[in-house]
């Protein structure tokens, strides 16, 4: 591992924080630190939670439950998405590149509050290891990531409480690191630096950080009311002691359809931010997108009972959700073309980064097809409940969040370790990622449509082979992840030196040194007015100019 | 690598501007009160989605014809005045602080801290005395739920007073007129707490 060697520095020269690579499994309150450790801890879990994704897929290559007994695979599905949403996604594309880009586009040292940032990052291994452990002492959850009553009410209590529990911790991860953001981006700008001119993924983080805000303390309130549910026999969610299950649908899903969106608006930024800098032109349609992401925050906390059309939902809230989600699909469509239309005649370096966003672009318009699919009632409650959800969802969270984390490393890794990774292999990475992905979840549109149930470890013959193909694409998907282990353990020990701004990129996290010093710049912090400020759109075309990187980057000046 | 000088000639130019607009910039200004409160505004959710699941409950799920769930109103409101006279003698002793009369703002601390225990002994009496336990009905479980989650609240914020009424003691301890976060901090925290007492007991009591 390559590790900065900081020069000393007048802050932090207190001897109190550690330098090298212990830092790394210190309480540092360096925010690079702490968005590394959010990214490399995010990526063990994936790596555990792709573990049991692919238990799940051998054992549905055959359509009896002959891999794993039937409650084992429960546990295997509940884990799978608890971990995956939990201690991959959400951690990363929030704690890692949130605490690592943030501080830089608003121009600051720091995070506003760096200890409670520590604290938030510290919560998240012990959340885990709980999670994972609770398989091996009392046997894991079984009720799925949703955990509904009366399942987890009536499935063994031991795992479901530890998974409760864990779930706590990291839902109160994910408030401090919200409130976090929002302070520091709302009170941590440097002096000039305005709203309007700050990079798009800092407004993709703070109408996130706004959703944890105000959705994750209900989840957190729910699930201590149905852990009460478990261990005191109270009633609230529990029909036969005259409580009512659907309102546990209901306060759930008003965290969880958002936690969607917490998952997905800063993958948005973050390609947001890889798109201009790899086409050479100005993100389109800055204020638009801007807009849009405020819009999907307001309309986000409002369509929560999509989830439950089948629920014994009334006509008028049925009507009203099926009209919010689609509207959704109107700022999501704005925020799809500006992408296009910022790739439109750039001068684009097909890097493994933008191999990877225009994967998340062109799997993301699928996903969003299939989701305005599912937002009518018709619809909906012909493939509620079947894998047709399933590849839908993993449409959103593997091709959307996924893809851009991948597309994400690829394009600050060099800012992260100080060298290059191996083009090559990121290429091949991405392809073999990409193929494995559409040939596991496509098919099984076609599965839901055709009523194969979801969460089941048998199912009827005729989907035998459907299945397989889609265990084929989850076996390639496995395989993906070697050429990228190997490409990032082999750059950070012998990859060629990046310098500074590989990318020639105008953000302020490239006006540093690669990796930064402590304080992240070793003298002012510089103020960056216009951070996609590619091309020259005020000068007639000059194709000779154009063609120009080194005035390219000079127009930029005002 | 390719040498970008316009780059380092811009970013010295931007330097110098940053520069020029504030030296404010580079020193912290203390946010911890913006903060709290971001944190206050994710507290609050989580009454609300509890306020929430009982008026659905109350609206959606009738009461058993056998259940007991009934509630007196002289005890609550008592502790509801208790409350709003504590978050006024709360606010005295912000004030004293800022006077720089650190008697005053002992002493008033010194009554809210009091009044706060008053609230949570009267809740214990009204807990020992109500004719319903957790898991009698589903109204009674939700009644201990919620009241015991505020409850929790008084009693974290009245530990908070006492550490800020036990640190404004000293001279030159850590609450003085010129530190005067904690006191702000916990002040704010205690109006909230009475805030969310003030629905609760329309909620639950009135309603």
């Amino acid at each position: 591992m390559t590790v900065a060697i900081s020069p000393p520095s007048k802050k932090q020269s207190d001897g109190l924080q550690p330098t090298g690579w212990l830092r790394y499994f210190s309480f540092s309150l360096d925010h690079k630190v702490i968005g590394l450790q959010y990214l490399v801890c995010g990526f063990i879990f994936y790596l555990i939670g792709g573990v049991l994704g692919g238990a799940i897929r051998i054992e549905l290559a055959s359509p009896i439950a002959d891999f794993m007994a039937r409650d084992v695979y429960n546990q295997v599905l509940t884990l799978h998405g608890t971990v995956m949403i939990f201690l991959w996604i959400v951690p990363v594309v929030n704690g890692a590149f949130g605490n690592y880009l943030i501080p830089f586009y608003v121009g600051a040292r720091d995070m506003a509050f760096p200890r409670l940032n520590a604290v938030a990052f510290w919560m998240i291994p012990p959340a885990g290891l709980l999670l994972i452990s609770s398989y091996f002492i009392t046997g894991a959850a079984q009720s799925g990531w949703t955990a509904y009553p009366p399942l987890s009410i009536t499935t063994p209590a031991a795992g479901q409480i530890l998974w409760i529990l864990s779930v706590l911790l990291l839902g109160g991860s994910s408030i401090f690191g919200g409130i976090n953001f929002i302070a520091t981006i709302l009170k941590l700008r440097q002096p000039g630096l305005k709203l309007m001119q700050l990079p798009m993924y800092c407004w993709a983080m703070l109408g996130t950080s706004i959703l944890v805000v105000l959705s994750t303390p209900v989840l957190a309130g729910t699930l201590v009311l149905l852990s009460f549910d478990i261990v005191a026999h109270t009633g609230f969610f529990n029909p036969s002691l005259g409580g009512n299950a659907v309102v546990y649908q209901h306060l759930f899903w008003f965290y969880s359809h958002p936690a969607v969106y917490i998952m997905v608006l800063p993958a948005f930024g973050l390609v947001s931010e890889i798109l201009p800098v790899h086409c050479r032109k100005p993100l389109f349609g800055y204020t638009s997108m801007v807009y849009s992401i405020m819009t999907i925050v307001l309309l986000g906390l409002v369509v929560w009972a999509h989830h439950m059309f089948t629920s014994g939902t009334p006509p008028w809230m049925r009507l009203f959700f099926t009209i919010a989600t689609s509207f959704i699909a109107v700022p999501t469509g704005i925020k799809f073309f500006n992408w296009l239309a910022t790739l439109w005649g750039g001068r684009i370096s097909l890097n493994s980064a933008v191999l990877f966003s225009c994967g998340f672009i062109v799997n993301f318009v699928l996903g969003g097809i299939t989701g305005v699919a599912l937002a009518q009632v018709p619809f909906d409650i012909h493939v509620h409940d079947t894998y047709f959800v399933v590849a839908h969802f993993h449409y959103i969270v593997y091709g959307g969040s996924v893809f851009v984390i991948f597309a994400s490393i690829y394009h600050w890794y060099p800012k992260f370790t100080g060298r290059m990774l191996n083009e090559s292999l990121g290429r091949f990475h991405f392809l073999i990622t990409f193929i494995g992905f559409n040939l596991c979840f496509a098919p099984q549109h076609w599965l839901g449509l055709n009523g194969m149930p979801r969460r089941v470890a048998e199912y009827d013959p005729q989907f035998t082979v459907i299945n397989q193909i889609s265990s084929v694409g989850a076996l390639l998907m496995a395989i993906s992840t070697l050429p990228f282990l190997w490409n990032v353990v082999q750059s950070a020990l012998s990859g060629p030196i990046a310098g500074d701004n590989p990318w020639k990129a105008l953000t302020p996290e490239w006006l540093t040194s690669s990796p930064p010093p402590v304080e992240n710049w070793s003298g002012k912090a510089p103020l960056v007015t216009e951070p996609y400020g590619y091309g020259v759109p005020e000068e007639p075309l000059n194709l000779e100019k154009t063609s120009n990187i080194d005035s390219d980057l000079g127009s930029k000046s005002e | 690598m390719t040498s970008l000088p316009t780059i380092d000639h811009d970013y010295q130019e931007q330097a110098d501007l940053a520069d020029k607009h504030a030296e404010t910039g580079e020193e912290h200004a203390d946010h911890r009160m913006f903060g709290l409160a971001t944190f206050l505004v994710a507290d609050g959710m989580t009454f609300a989605g509890f306020f929430v699941a009982y008026l659905t409950f109350r609206a959606v799920n009738p009461l058993l014809p056998d259940a007991v769930y009934e509630l007196e109103l002289p005890l609550p409101t008592l502790n509801t005045v208790l409350l709003l006279v504590s978050s006024a003698t709360f606010h005295r002793a912000g004030q004293a602080l800022k006077r720089n009369q650190s008697g005053q703002c002992q002493r008033w601390l010194f009554i809210t801290a009091g009044l706060g225990l008053a609230f949570l002994t009267s809740q214990m009496v009204e807990y020992f005395t109500l004719p319903f336990g957790l898991t009698d009905n589903l109204y009674a479980s939700t009644f201990y739920a919620v009241t015991g989650f505020h409850g929790l609240h008084v009693t974290l914020g009245t530990i908070m007073i006492l550490i800020v009424w036990w640190q404004s003691r000293s001279p030159g301890g850590r609450v003085t007129s010129e530190n005067h976060f904690p006191l702000e901090a916990a002040e704010l925290y205690w109006h909230f707490v009475d805030g969310i007492w003030v629905i609760l007991f329309i909620i639950f009591y009135l309603l």
